[in-house]
């Protein structure tokens, strides 16, 4: 057990059932049909949750030394802001793409 | 004189390639590739978003990936299908790298092969997707279910995910034999098995924000 990172198979099992259950419900708020801006917030809640718990427990990063943490999530973080902050900078241009039409 | 030279220079030495991350090089580099490619499936899922904006309509995935069973029509439930069988590949994977700090030759193997299987189911349900697509006439100028950028991203993101997931495939495989001929068990390590979890989880990981940005908005 000197080598890597033991994390116990219960965390193992437990994470794995969350992710279906996550899973489900992403499923389910799509086809319930969410009212707009709710249905935007809790699909990336949810799948932000699934992230972290795939990193922290699956990917071992929990129990990694904080600066592998660090510079692992930072750029992720920022990646998560830039996706979000792009989007109403598309209505911008809004319409003036030339074919769009099926 | 000449022997505290020496202690000092290896005290050197020793300090030099102390890692701050008190990992192996060889797990760093994972973490490095995994943060690289992410930055890469970024920069396609930010383009993706903006691009739909800026059009303003887009095709409905819950339609367009809807199965027909009995009569009735199952909105995107072959994704639910592909969603599952990833989720429980990474929970088969999680234990083949669990056996694998045991050093539990024969359950590590088959965990790995269990994880390769659910792999390739996966692949064979994105196979069968892009037939569906391209027998209705869609290609990456033009589809009939809306904006011909709906093609163009669908191609581009499942294409180059499902490439990830065909390439894991090849590398556990590769990790299975060594495990199997007792490759690690010579190296005294079995660390390339946790570095390989690491590459599948991260598979995954990609497929939670193309499941949620491209199939479920």
């Amino acid at each position: 057990m000197a080598e890597g990172t033991h994390v116990p198979i219960r965390k193992y099992l437990t994470v794995w059932l969350w992710l279906f259950i996550l899973s489900a419900l992403a499923y389910f708020i799509d086809v319930v049909h969410v009212p707009a801006p709710w249905k935007a917030i809790l699909l990336v809640v949810v799948a932000l949750m699934k992230a972290g718990m795939i990193m922290a427990v699956f990917m071992h990063l929990g129990y990694e030394r904080l600066s592998l943490i660090y510079a692992v999530v930072a750029p992720l973080l920022f990646l998560v802001v830039m996706t979000i902050a792009f989007l109403p900078e598309g209505t911008a241009i809004l319409g003036s793409h030339s074919i769009v039409a099926p | 004189m000449a022997t505290a030279e020496l202690s000092l220079q290896q005290e050197f030495h020793e300090y030099a390639l102390r890692s701050p991350f008190k990992a192996s090089w060889q797990k760093v580099m994972m973490w490095v590739f995994i943060v690289v490619d992410a930055l890469t499936f970024g920069s396609l899922l930010v383009s993706y978003g903006f691009t739909r904006v800026s059009i303003g309509t887009w095709a409905n995935p819950a339609e367009v990936f809807a199965l027909h069973i009995g009569g009735k029509e199952i909105p995107l439930l072959l994704i639910a299908i592909m969603t599952f069988i990833l989720v429980s590949s990474s929970g088969t994977m999680a234990l083949a790298v669990a056996n694998a700090y045991e050093r539990k030759k024969k359950q590590t193997v088959l965990f790995l092969t269990l994880t390769m299987l659910l792999g390739l189911t996966f692949v064979g349900c994105q196979v069968y997707e892009w037939t569906h697509l391209i027998m209705h006439g869609t290609r990456p100028w033009w589809n009939p279910y809306g904006p011909p950028q709906f093609g163009a991203y669908f191609f581009t993101l499942t294409g180059f995910h499902g490439m990830h997931v065909l390439s894991g495939v090849i590398y556990l495989a590769i990790v299975a034999r060594m495990v199997a001929n007792g490759t690690l068990d010579r190296r005294g390590s079995y660390q390339l098995v946790e570095i390989a979890g690491l590459y599948w989880h991260f598979v995954d990981l990609i497929w939670v924000f193309i499941f949620t940005m491209f199939y479920l908005f």
